[in-house]
């Protein structure tokens, strides 16, 4: 061996350790979605739809915690409200807001309904959540029933 | 003499040579070629197993592995790190100090659902907390939770407006239960970090750790 098949050497490990390092990035990464961001899917898989994501932080911006968990009478449980979209048409729970008045209507579904198929209720990168992490195993989207068919 | 030292550089070159070719016949592994068993430590002792480090900070929407990037109004959503700029922040959570936010007057969220004007009703009372254990007692501010909560969201529910009658544990709060209820969930979560956000008021100069049972009846002693 000459010392130049050996800086060849070097070079391909270096070039496959590269090309490695680049696979492990393009690779999906579970990365945690936002705190507070609650997935609801009581209901949502079973009709067909996306679970719907409700994000706690674009909401406290705008809103009190007064306002919904005092006044519209939002529990403080993920999926405890058995929100379904009868009810907000009637103007209970996010309906009291998004009827078109104080936010954006009913009609937006895609905006709510946001998550990806399959994911349970839950409530994002909660200490409880963290705590009891080897119970809970978000399904694939394969196992989740009546998912939405893909565009 | 000479004989040997070529013979030890020989050797010293051939060892660097297997050094260096060692990754690549393990790179390798995939064409079926058997890899080289290092050894190496075993997996189950890697440095830091259980600590799991967030890779992104306020990840915008579709990137958060909730939201479904097949889903077209999923890219209309607002991202978090731009609604958040400009605020003041916080080492966990959102990474938002929420309530110096407000008193900063930086935000100013709604207390009426439909009247922007109408002002939160603020109590301004602590209620300090013995605690048993060697951590500083724990000073509840009425100020920073009815700044964002009503009376009714926390009491008689959760917390019973009498004194000594919570009893409350840091098991029972890591597990949702009093405090947990939003500590943990929406507002700050329980860290090394923030364990003096609540536990701030220290110990009297003269408090000693109380000895356990264990150790006042310690036979052997």
């Amino acid at each position: 061996m000459t010392a130049q098949t050996m800086q060849k050497r070097v070079w391909a490990v270096m070039a496959s350790g590269l090309l490695l390092g680049l696979l492990m990035m393009a690779m999906p990464q579970t990365s945690k979605a936002e705190y507070a961001d609650v997935v609801i899917n009581n209901y949502a898989d079973a009709a067909g739809m996306r679970p719907a994501v409700f994000p706690h932080w674009f909401h406290r911006i705008r809103f009190r915690c007064k306002v919904c968990h005092a006044d519209l009478g939002f529990k403080f449980k993920a999926g405890g409200n058995k929100i379904t979209m009868a009810k907000i048409i009637d103007g209970r729970f996010c309906g009291a807001c998004h009827n078109g008045e104080v936010a954006w209507s009913v009609e937006n579904c895609a905006m709510c309904h946001s998550g990806i198929p399959g994911t349970p209720t839950h409530f994002a990168g909660s200490t409880l959540q963290r705590l009891v992490a080897p119970a809970y195993k978000p399904l694939a989207p394969a196992q989740a029933v009546n998912q939405p068919a893909k565009k | 003499m000479k004989y040997v030292m070529r013979l030890s550089l020989s050797c010293l070159f051939v060892s660097l040579l297997a050094l260096v070719s060692m990754p690549s016949v393990v790179l390798a592994a995939d064409d079926g070629a058997q890899p080289l068993q290092l050894a190496a430590v075993s997996g189950a002792n890697t440095f830091n197993r259980n600590l799991k480090k967030e890779k992104t900070r306020n990840p915008p929407p579709p990137e958060d592995g909730v939201h479904d990037p097949e889903n077209e109004a999923t890219f209309t959503l607002q991202h978090p790190k731009e609604a958040f700029s400009g605020l003041p922040t916080t080492p966990f959570g959102n990474y938002v100090d929420w309530v110096k936010a407000i008193d900063q007057g930086l935000l100013k969220p709604r207390w009426d659902r439909l009247d922007s004007s109408e002002e939160p009703f603020v109590m301004d009372l602590d209620i300090v907390r013995p605690v048993k254990a060697s951590v500083p007692d724990v000073v509840f501010p009425h100020r920073q939770h009815t700044e964002w909560l009503f009376c009714s969201n926390c009491h008689p529910a959760i917390f019973i407006p009498q004194k000594g009658a919570n009893q409350i544990n840091m098991s029972a709060i890591l597990l949702g239960k009093k405090c947990g209820v939003c500590h943990g969930k929406v507002s700050f979560p329980i860290t090394t970090k923030s364990c003096k956000k609540c536990h701030s008021k220290p110990k009297p100069a003269n408090w000693k750790p109380p000895l356990s049972e264990a150790t006042l009846r310690n036979p052997w002693k």
